[in-house]
């Protein structure tokens, strides 16, 4: 078995295959922030238009040029970026809305030559629409590579001609359909697109290594360039476990494995093994991790703000534009045009007549989507009272959650720290079952659990999105923030977070699930602004009434 | 794409093929929601789908698709009056459309250039009389969802805006494809879906195999693959057309429809469009079938595609509701 490729010889190799054989292969996937490697990157692209998550459907699609049409007094229409064949480079890709990413996955499916991808997402969560990560064929990772290693890169104009006129007599081996299926089948790859993509990744591959017959080298370079990081690598002895299935069980508790691999037969090993060294270890786990956060952003049920910059638009309305206000130019010129005949003071006068009346001002209704945040205390205290009820309580605000279309995020404390269990998503499959696999047992690190409920509010509220926190605890807090056993710290932290999350003004639930109503999570709900639930007195209604009041409905 | 990829070469997924059939025989069952994983092929039967279906009669130029001079809208540009072929309409509902380029809007070129004041048709008068596609259907946002289930309710595209006053026939079959993790449907848009599968990727190599092979062929030579499916595609354009015919003569005896309420009853459906709904796609299966009689037998087949989305959800429930109907079919229809 030769070498896999370096990393850098990865790109190189990425970038030629890109104008080789665009339309083949859809695209690139690049996950950098801005900087110089990246640049190295970027400097060797194929030429290409360029456009951003908020490039308007006229700059995209074409439409009516308005600047032109009113100058010329007769209609001009725009091309859109997406009519030229030239490849489309999406900078920010990690910010683009399912609606853009729809569009292009469309343009991609039927005329585009190839997307790049430039994806800057800094946390994991982070990331490239599904729709478009599927359909792209390669990937790079520029994130850990070293700047001594890149190098500009220079393709040889000669040498991609050649592999052009190569491209369509490059046979590949008999095998190679049956191996690449089997590889991704065995990978865990659901999408069909993906080995097709392989394909054309080494029908292009083998064109630009001037091969007749796809050699097992480039077979298997074309699987690491477009499979590694679509799938779950099994048997991997360092792997983290994946982070779809449950946390490692208790002793004690019942426990669901995960889903063993259903297809029977055996991948290519030799594949597996060159894809596996392709990546550093830990990106599966931060691409897994990725998938399992990259949610719909459709519109969702949180605050509505009323504004004149961002959002669903409103109808127009009339009025003077000013102090931010900004003209809806296409409404104003739609209430003029009826009276032009009418205005015109001589019949060839080609000037439109726009009045104070005809101005119209923009409008937008902006929704966010709400995440209910659950903090959920699984400290021994807690398992030996009522663990089991507080799991049936939240069980029923997730019900109440999917009927509200909103986010769920679920965070564990117990022993000396918090664990967010599940990052904001709207699965409830998967919350339950991780609700499900919460093991019980050791001290009750309060402080720590609202600290990271408190982080993943920010955290979302940057994100747009409106969080709402729902604290489930017995309590009897007794860790504090730096990990010491210190009962007197341990509720000077929890209080000093709860004032936070007043401050904040980030909406709570205190759900008291100790055997008797604690006074000190009546203090906690007091200065957290929160209403105060003690559950043992609580039943579905009372619960599910309370979380509707404090969702403010 | 100018040619699509064939619908009867696509392998497998019988389920969704068999439930894109039966609207094209009885549109009025009302759609289909296609619900399952990236990279099956969601997309590719759609776009094959239109490719398959008989082309329908009529007015030349008429916006809405008119089958007759009489029906073309009052606010139409003037038409030749001709009828002529034309293939069924299946328009794309892209996600983020605007409201006006999907219900219509004011036409800024004669309103910027003539001054007047004229109505620009939006998707759903394209889509009259044919198919609306929306591919991640769950993540419409919710104001374009709202339109869309009032005109598929009311089969009429109602426009009172900026000052026009509108209103044309916008009677569509209705197909939704998404990926449940990435969220859920409305029950009421649900509930608007005649037909719902689910499909998942192929889960032996064998099967694998063969789709990569065929859509490998059909990249590399287009024109022998669709020379070597045509002849399938044409006898099933026959056969849908054959079941066209059949339907009104249909025999369907009491005790099928005693069967379906019972199902449904069995499965606690809301409401009776599943009834409803069940007897339609009933029907067109046997038509399709080429019996006389509408049969049980017809009415298991169909039954899990025309209710699994009806029955009350339980959003926790990891099972899903395909596995509730298969038991209770059982039970209920021995």
């Amino acid at each position: 078995m030769t070498e896999a490729l370096t990393q850098w010889q990865r790109v190189e190799t990425a970038l030629a295959l890109l104008s080789v054989d665009p339309a083949g292969i859809k695209g690139l996937w690049i996950r950098a922030r801005a900087a110089p490697v990246r640049d190295h990157v970027t400097q060797a692209l194929p030429p290409h238009r360029r456009i951003h998550p908020n490039s308007d459907d006229t700059a995209l699609f074409g439409g009516i040029d308005l600047a032109a049409t009113l100058a010329s007094g007769g209609l001009v229409r725009s091309q859109g970026l997406l009519a030229h064949s030239a490849p489309i480079v999406l900078a920010m890709a990690e910010r683009c809305p399912p609606g853009l990413s729809a569009r292009l996955a469309r343009w991609l499916d039927d005329a585009g030559p190839c997307l790049i991808a430039l994806d800057e997402g800094a946390e994991p969560d982070e990331g490239l629409p599904a729709a478009l990560t599927d359909r792209l064929g390669l990937f790079l990772d520029l994130t850990d590579l070293p700047y001594g290693e890149s190098g500009s890169v220079r393709l040889d104009p000669g040498q991609i001609a050649a592999a052009r006129a190569r491209l369509a007599a490059t046979k590949l081996p008999e095998t190679a359909l049956q191996s690449l299926t089997t590889v991704a089948a065995a990978m865990g790859i659901a999408s069909l697109r993906a080995p097709l993509l392989t394909l054309a990744t080494a029908r292009a591959l083998a064109a630009w290594r001037a091969e007749d017959m796809a050699s097992d080298d480039t077979l298997r370079h074309a699987a690491e360039l477009t499979l590694a990081h679509r799938g779950d690598l099994p048997d991997r002895a360092e792997d983290p476990p994946p982070q779809d299935a449950p946390p490692p069980p208790d002793p004690g508790e019942t426990e669901t494995t995960p889903p063993e691999p259903t297809l029977d037969r055996l991948p290519d090993d030799i594949l597996l093994e060159a894809i596996r060294a392709a990546l550093p270890a830990d990106l599966l786990a931060r691409l897994a991790a990725g998938r399992a956060a990259r949610s719909a952003k459709g519109s969702g049920s949180g605050a509505q703000r009323k504004g004149n910059h961002r959002g669903r638009p409103l109808p127009p309305r009339p009025g003077t534009p000013g102090s931010g206000k900004r003209i809806d130019l296409v409404a104003t010129l739609r209430a003029a045009a009826p009276w032009q005949p009418l205005r015109r003071r001589s019949p060839d006068a080609t000037r439109l007549e726009i009045r104070q009346s005809d101005l119209r001002l923009k409008r937008y209704v902006e929704t966010s989507d709400r995440v209910l945040i659950f903090a959920v205390d699984a400290s021994g205290s807690s398992a030996l009272s009522r663990l089991a009820e507080a799991k049936g309580a939240v069980e029923l605000l997730l019900a109440q959650a999917y009927a509200r279309r909103d986010h769920v995020a679920l965070i564990a404390f117990r022993g000396t720290e918090a664990e967010l269990l599940l990052p904001p998503t709207r699965s409830l499959v998967q919350t339950k079952r991780r609700l499900a696999g919460l093991p019980g047992g050791g001290g009750t690190p309060l402080a720590a659990g609202l600290r990271m409920a408190f982080d993943l509010a920010g955290q979302t509220r940057a994100r747009g999105m409106t969080p709402t926190v729902a604290l489930l605890t017995d309590g009897r807090g007794n860790i504090a923030l730096d990990g010491s056993a210190n009962r007197e710290a341990a509720e000077a932290d929890a209080l000093r977070l709860a004032r936070a999350f007043r401050s904040l003004g980030i909406p709570g639930l205190v759900i008291d699930i100790a055997n008797r109503p604690q006074p000190a999570l009546l203090r906690l709900a007091a200065a957290m602004d929160a209403p105060y639930l003690p559950l043992p007195r609580a039943d579905a209604r009372r619960l599910s009434g309370v979380l509707q009041a404090a969702l403010g409905e | 794409m100018s040619q699509p990829f064939p619908f009867t070469a696509i392998v497998g997924q019988a389920a969704m093929k068999q439930a894109m059939v039966l609207t094209a025989i009885d549109p009025g069952i009302g759609g289909v929601l296609v619900f399952g994983d990236r990279g099956t092929g969601k997309s590719t039967a759609v776009r094959a789908l239109a490719a398959l279906l008989p082309e329908i009669i009529a007015v030349e130029g008429c916006p809405v698709n008119s089958a007759r001079i009489e029906d073309v809208p009052a606010w139409a540009a003037p038409t030749s009056g001709r009828l002529i072929k034309r293939p069924t309409p299946v328009i794309d509902l892209p996600l983020g459309a605007t409201e006006d380029r999907v219900v219509g809007a004011l036409d800024i070129e004669r309103a910027l250039t003539r001054g007047e004041k004229a109505f620009e048709p939006g998707l759903l008068a394209r889509a009259n009389r044919g198919y609306l596609y929306i591919d991640e259907v769950n993540l419409l946002e919710d104001h374009i969802v709202d339109l869309l289930l009032d005109v598929a309710q009311s089969g009429e595209n109602v426009v009172e805006r900026e000052g026009l006053s509108i209103r044309h026939p916008a009677r569509f079959v209705l197909v939704g494809s998404g990926n449940p993790e990435e969220g859920e449907l409305r029950p009421q848009l649900l509930d608007r879906f005649g037909l719902s599968v689910e499909v998942t990727s192929p889960r032996d190599i064998e099967t694998r195999v063969e789709v990569m092979r065929r859509r490998d062929a059909y990249d590399h030579d287009t024109a022998a693959f669709l020379k070597k499916y045509r002849a399938k595609d044409t006898a099933l354009r026959k056969q849908i057309l054959a079941a066209r015919v059949a339907l009104p003569g249909l025999k369907t005896p009491g005790v099928v429809l005693h069967d379906c309420a019972a199902l449904c009853i069995a499965l606690g459906s809301d409401g009776l469009r599943g009834e409803l709904t069940l007897l339609r796609a009933a029907r067109a299966q046997a038509a399709f079938d080429g019996a006389d009689t509408v049969t049980r037998a017809h009415l298991k087949t169909v039954a899990a595609s025309a209710l699994s989305h009806r029955l009350r959800r339980d959003p926790l429930d990891e099972a899903g509701s395909g596995a509730r109907v298969a038991r209770i079919l059982a039970e209920t229809l021995p």
